[in-house]
């Protein structure tokens, strides 16, 4: 049941091969059997997942059912759900029972998804191995010896174990496209603006953006169609209108497409290994009448030192609600007003958090603003002017997700700058709020390699058709880490 | 920029951070460290270029001025650390 | 040495909408605590803002009233610090694009010329929650109700050089942001509140001196004596050899001084950046000019208009649209009555005195527009003289009635019967011989007391002038 991908799981519960409440209590065994060595989970919600299996069920048999209901997947520990705990992976809101639910939760809800849970992350989404979680780290399914990439890793980590169908997640550097790379899984960074960040805890609000965690296109894309659309809660979402992204997937036609190869993404630094695989997935697409040129982001090299201003000035202000008054944690016996906040922070909050937070601090203070944050927000321009030019010439740029596979535990947690360069294809992306996909292409090594698909804005929907077809020539993404089928 | 571990003070009481007495050397090393490193952003001349805050040329919606959401103290204090008659409660606030 | 001060004021003042600037949570005064503060207001983990159309019309509205540039595009950001009434641990409002820029208004400070005061500009943000003090185990209690009402933040320049042109500048504000329904002024709960830059000079000198800021001032008598006690003790610093130094004063009303805030450990850097949350504030001539549809007539405007169109001195002018109520109440009075005049008399005469007396607003007059016409009209007919007038006005005030009920009840009703009024001339001659002969050797100054006789015969009634007439005709006849 578990290999199912979830058009084949819809397709059995709308025959009624199989009933959401078996599928769910097949995926919550599996979860209590197999995450206690992968640490994907912070919670998990078995009443509420059986309570509303049921009521897929009924949904089911009163043939009042979507593509999506009676389905069983994960939320990433961001998002905020009603009635269950909130962590963000943080010891800050170890106590937080969110009070209201994100739109995106809300949303797949309607459509009839079944929450098993919700997963482990680096801790408010900083990090790209997952390991700076409070609730330890997430081991990767392929090599639990190895990350399973960040931050959405524990999202990653139980969907290619199987242990759900798929999972949420969020991007806001490279935390969904990465893991999905470092454990053989599709993942979708939306267009900006395209889905809700209400209820989505922020880390940089002009850089997050959450979209699905899947073993392929075509779930991605019946996520994707739940999960999008305007929402008058958020500012930032738009009101363009959402497709039937599956129903779109096979009209992506291949041919006659002009793919366009970066050469800033295959310089040194690539891993020889990941270098092939997509040098591989390349010839396949040329094989299916792509035209494939080489074009040039020159302010490819500038983007995470750009991000690394952006984000951290953001979060140094998003994270100043955490203050231990009206929610989260709160030091014992605060001696005064500023020892509450200091020591409120200064406990709840984990190191690369506080590095995040003091780096964007400084880059907002006087006296170097101008010459950090708004240096940034000006190379931010000139970085999303490169994708522009790029777009006038190709209709999609392709290129390697990460720059090696799943590298070993505890291999980079003490150097912050060689971490930071993990996300060093993934970033200019959400600098420019462009949609982007990374999907499995090969093994190097035994690990899973991703490979990423950059779209024009609001190009979603030919990104899921592009690695749809991909995926009918392929069977990259039905490989299941060994152990877990 | 270098920060010394008085700068690392610094900026941790404007964000409110207590950092350890044995950990500001490390903080301080990090944090020289990712700034050397954005540093590499002045290699581009950028005068004549416009900042952009905003991944799109987007502009702000109006919300109709209606009151939709009602009293929900009750389920927004069952999660706060500290509270009496309705109120947070905080270490006096000397004015 | 002479000094000059110099002055410059930001008013808070709260916008009046139904709903806060970016939640959908009341704004409505005085609620339990925190009854009123949605997630939005909480800051809660992953709430995020939606600009309320009304505060953006609003504030469109006193910039266009106040002559200034409403900018086609302003953007918010994000003012950073960290306080217990500060949910979010920063303020969202406008910085270095404000919504409205370079406005004026025109003040005329009590015995002195006319002045026009520049405003730099004026910016929409969001109110703070309130601390309480009281003991809580020796801990403060936090209400977020009124965190995240909308403010407009109205900035002057340092054009203001004394005290009583700072008064009389926010008394024009004031009156204005009444008139235009933008706000409702009132000062008691926290909707028009002011802080002011002070700073003094050797009169004649460009350079400005330090400056100090002065909070805590919610009336305007408060602003005046405030202002007054800063200028005197920054000359008496001065003159002494002292320094200014630039800091926040707190102004005490019961020892009537301004004091220093207790210095800050450490200078305050609120690190502002656009909000990343919320857009740009882009707004079209169509929005504009619908706004610009919905102004009232000005105060300045209208106290012409009165001059002008109702024969009024400039003073009557003035005092009668001191308030958007009262020009209303004189304008409706007017057109009840037909006369502008008499109007304008009882209003600012019987109907303020009434109304000063006994503490309320024109909007609480127990004889309204409608009623205070019927009596006018009652004079104009002669009905009534204008002396029973006043009596006639002070039954309806206890509520006895409209004019006319009263009038009948009392039997006021002026006698024009030209017989009544001859018998009782004929009556009044026939008693006092002796002055109508003194009359006729020419001394007319006893007219007056027999006019006063028959008046007194007739218990007032009698109309004044065909008695005068009826009188000088038996006389000389």
């Amino acid at each position: 049941m578990h290999s199912k991908t979830i058009a084949e799981l819809s397709a059995d519960l709308r025959a009624r091969r199989v009933s959401s409440l078996e599928l769910t209590r097949h995926f919550l065994d599996r979860v209590s059997r197999l995450d206690p060595g992968l640490n994907a989970f912070v919670s998990v919600t078995p009443e509420q997942a059986i309570a509303a299996a049921g009521a897929a069920d009924r949904r089911l048999a009163a043939g009042d059912a979507g593509p999506l209901t009676g389905i069983p997947i994960a939320h990433k520990d961001l998002f905020c759900t009603r009635g269950v705990k909130t962590s963000c992976g943080s010891r800050m809101l170890d106590n937080f029972i969110a009070p209201y639910d994100a739109t995106v939760v809300e949303r797949l809800s309607q459509a009839g998804v079944v929450m098993l849970g919700k997963t482990n992350m680096d801790e408010f989404a900083m990090g790209s191995s997952n390991e700076t979680s409070w609730y330890g780290p997430v081991c990767n399914p392929w090599d639990r010896a190895r990350v399973p990439g960040g931050s959405s890793g524990g999202s990653a980590a139980a969907v290619a174990a199987r242990l759900a169908p798929a999972a949420t997640g969020t991007d806001t550097g490279g935390s969904i496209r990465q893991p999905a790379a470092l454990c053989g899984l599709t993942g979708l960074k939306p267009t900006y603006g395209r889905v809700s960040r209400y209820g989505m805890i922020a880390f940089a609000s002009s850089l997050d953006q959450s979209g699905p965690i899947a073993t392929s296109a075509e779930d991605a894309a019946l996520l994707l169609t739940a999960m999008a659309g305007f929402d008058p809660r958020d500012s930032t979402s738009l009101e363009h209108p959402v497709p039937d992204y599956r129903a779109q997937l096979d009209e992506t036609a291949v041919a006659g497409l002009t793919i366009g190869l970066p050469r800033e993404y295959f310089g040194d630094g690539l891993d020889p290994g990941v270098a092939r695989a997509v040098e591989e997935a390349i010839a396949v697409y040329r094989r299916l009448g792509a035209n494939v040129v080489e074009i040039s982001l020159p302010n490819s090299a500038l983007a995470v030192p750009t991000y690394y201003v952006v984000a951290p000035a953001e979060c140094s202000s998003n994270l100043s609600r955490f203050d231990g008054v009206r929610f989260g944690y709160r030091c014992d016996e605060p001696r005064n007003l500023l020892d509450l906040y200091e020591r409120s922070r200064g406990e709840g909050f984990g190191a690369e958090v506080k590095r995040r937070i003091m780096i964007g601090t400084y880059v907002l203070s006087a006296g170097y603003y101008d010459a950090y944050y708004l240096k940034a927000q000006r190379l931010r321009r000139l970085i999303s002017e490169d994708f522009r030019r790029a777009f006038a010439e190709v209709d999609v740029i392709l290129g390697p997700t990460a720059p090696t596979t799943a590298f070993p535990l505890g291999a980079k947690q003490d150097d912050p700058l060689t971490m930071y360069l993990c996300d060093i294809y993934t970033i200019a992306v959400n600098l420019a709020g462009l949609p982007a996909l990374s999907l499995p292409c090969g093994l190097a090594g035994g690990l899973p390699v991703g490979l990423q698909l950059i779209g024009d804005y609001f190009d979603d929907g030919r990104l899921l058709g592009l690695a749809h077809a991909y995926q009918r020539e392929t069977d990259w993404h039905r490989r299941i880490p060994p152990g877990y089928e | 920029m270098s920060l010394s571990e008085d700068d690392v003070k610094r900026i941790a009481r404007l964000a409110r951070l207590e950092i350890g007495a044995g950990d500001a050397p490390r903080y301080a090393h990090d944090l020289s460290a990712i700034l050397a490193f954005v540093e590499q952003m002045g290699a581009v001349d950028t005068a004549a270029v416009t900042p952009m805050a905003h991944p799109l040329d987007a502009v702000q919606r109006l919300r109709e001025d209606a009151v939709t959401e009602g009293d929900a103290r009750a389920a927004f204090q069952a999660v706060a650390p500290r509270v009496e008659r309705g109120l947070y409660l905080v270490p006096r606030v000397i004015e | 040495m002479e000094w000059e001060a110099v002055i410059g004021l930001e008013t808070h003042v709260q916008l009046l909408t139904k709903s806060k600037i970016f939640s959908g949570a009341s704004t409505a005064y005085g609620a339990e605590p925190n009854t009123q503060a949605c997630a939005v207001d909480l800051g809660l983990p992953g709430v995020l803002p939606v600009l309320n159309r009304e505060a953006v019309r609003l504030a469109v509205k006193l910039g266009l009233a106040i002559g200034a540039t409403i900018q086609p595009r302003s953007v918010f950001a994000r003012k950073n610090y960290f306080y217990p009434d500060l949910p979010k641990g920063y303020q969202i409002s406008q910085y270095e694009l404000p919504i409205v820029s370079d406005g004026r208004l025109e003040i005329l400070p009590e015995g002195a010329a006319a002045k026009t005061v520049t405003i730099v500009r004026a910016h929409l943000e969001e109110d703070a929650g309130k601390s309480l003090h009281e003991d809580f185990h020796g801990m403060s209690g936090i209400d977020l109700n009124r965190a995240g009402t909308p403010l407009l933040e109205i900035v002057t320049a340092p054009d203001l050089r004394s005290a009583a042109e700072a008064v009389a500048y926010l008394k024009k504000l004031h009156t204005l942001v009444r008139y235009l329904e933008v706000s409702d002024g009132n000062m008691q709960e926290g909707s028009f509140r002011c802080d002011a830059n002070v700073s003094v000079r050797p009169r004649g000198h460009e350079k400005l001196g330090t400056r100090t800021e002065l909070k805590n001032l919610n009336s305007f008598r408060f602003v005046e004596r405030a202002i007054e006690f800063e200028i005197e003790r920054q000359i008496e610093v001065l003159e002494g050899g002292g320094t200014i130094a630039q800091e926040t004063r707190l102004y005490d009303p019961d020892r009537h001084e301004t004091r220093s805030m207790r210095s800050k450990e450490e200078a305050y850097d609120y690190r502002y950046f656009p909000d990343p949350d919320l857009l740009p504030v882009v707004l079209d001539e169509a929005f504009i000019e619908a706004v610009r549809g919905t102004l009232p007539e000005l105060p300045d405007a209208r106290r012409e208009r009165f001059a002008r169109d109702y024969g009024l001195s400039a003073y009557e002018a003035e005092v009668l649209t001191a308030s958007r109520e009262l020009a209303d109440y004189y304008e409706e009075a007017v057109r009840a009555s037909g006369n502008a005049k008499l109007s304008a008399h009882f209003v600012m005469g019987d109907i303020l005195g009434a109304l000063n007396k006994e503490g309320r607003e024109i909007s609480a007059a127990p004889v309204g527009p409608a009623l205070l016409g019927g009596l006018i009209r009652r004079i104009d007919d002669n009905t009534i003289s204008g002396k029973l007038a006043k009596q006639v006005f002070e039954s309806m005030w206890a509520g006895e009635g409209d004019a006319d009920a009263v009038i009948a009840k009392k039997g006021l009703r002026q006698i024009t019967d030209s017989g009544a009024i001859e018998q009782a001339v004929d009556q009044v001659l026939a008693a006092n011989p002796q002055q109508v002969e003194q009359f006729r050797a020419g001394k007319d100054k006893v007219l007056g007391f027999l006019v006063g006789q028959i008046m007194k015969a007739t218990q007032g009634k009698a109309n004044p002038a065909q008695v005068n007439e009826l009188l000088l005709k038996k006389l000389k006849g």
